[in-house]
């Protein structure tokens, strides 16, 4: 199920794993730096910065900075990064950063995580659309957009 | 594209489709859509078409508000006007994408095993 808004993106799977293993793989740095193509130092604990860079082939300059809100064993990890931040020469500290929550709930088949990333209204346009240029399929997807667009207006 | 454009959008969503709807136009929004704004010349290398020709599709995109050209110094610079929606919705669904992939790459690594 996925919801998105202009502020907001939601996605939820249900993982065939146990609470306590996908707890481990988003609350430890080391695992989650492995499905995030990421090298990450430093404890998941609130008000901690978790830094770190890209492992992303091309992407390796790429530095990371995590800014953990808040902690509760097996149920829910949240914290703030900036999104967009692909450009190594850019100074991004003063800007707004979005949230990003993952709630676990425990289901017959496993796991129930949902990832919310928030906040994306509060960053400036511009930015975006750098981040978008940088995307290769843009021209497809801004079809698509203008015909949703036109299809919702119209 | 300008407010003008989601205008026109708005309220002749055929003038944005007729305008996309040739090959030109839309190779000339393509180019734009990937690369900085962009002089008629430059815009003009390696379509095959004339300098005139690119400069009348131009202004029937501008005239449907999606692209609009801009003065820097000696010459004029092109490039597409996206709608503040439509700008904000194409980001997010890359990030959106990007988090499908990542969360794939999360479903393989926790139930592996």
């Amino acid at each position: 199920m996925d919801t998105t808004t202009t502020d907001r993106i939601e996605k939820e799977v249900v993982l065939k794993a146990p609470r306590s293993r996908v707890w481990r793989a988003i609350s430890d740095p080391r695992e989650l730096g492995a499905w995030f193509r990421a090298v990450l130092v430093g404890p998941f604990e609130p008000g901690a910065t978790v830094t770190g860079h890209s492992t992303y082939p091309g992407w390796e300059h790429l530095e990371w900075q995590i800014v953990v809100e808040a902690v509760e064993p097996e149920r829910l990890l949240s914290f703030r990064w900036h999104p967009y931040a692909v450009d190594p020469d850019q100074d991004y500290t003063g800007e707004p950063t979005t949230l990003v929550t993952f709630v676990l709930e425990q289901v017959p088949e496993g796991t129930r995580l949902t990832v919310t990333e928030s906040g994306f209204d509060g960053i400036p346009l511009q930015r975006r659309a750098e981040a978008f240029r940088m995307n290769s399929q843009g021209w497809a997807t801004q079809m698509e957009n203008v015909a949703h667009y036109v299809a919702e207006r119209s | 594209m300008s407010p003008k454009g989601a205008d026109a959008l708005a309220r002749d969503p055929a003038s944005v489709f007729a305008a996309l709807g040739d090959r030109t136009r839309l190779r000339l929004v393509a180019r734009m859509a990937a690369d900085e704004p962009q002089s008629i010349s430059r815009l003009t290398a390696g379509t095959g078409v004339t300098r005139q020709a690119v400069t009348r599709h131009l202004q029937v995109l501008a005239a449907a508000g999606l692209v609009r050209g801009r003065r820097r110094g000696r010459e004029v610079v092109w490039a597409i006007e996206p709608d503040r929606l439509v700008e904000a919705r194409r980001a997010l669904d890359e990030i959106s994408a990007q988090w499908d992939r990542a969360l794939a790459r999360l479903r393989a690594h926790v139930e592996a095993e």
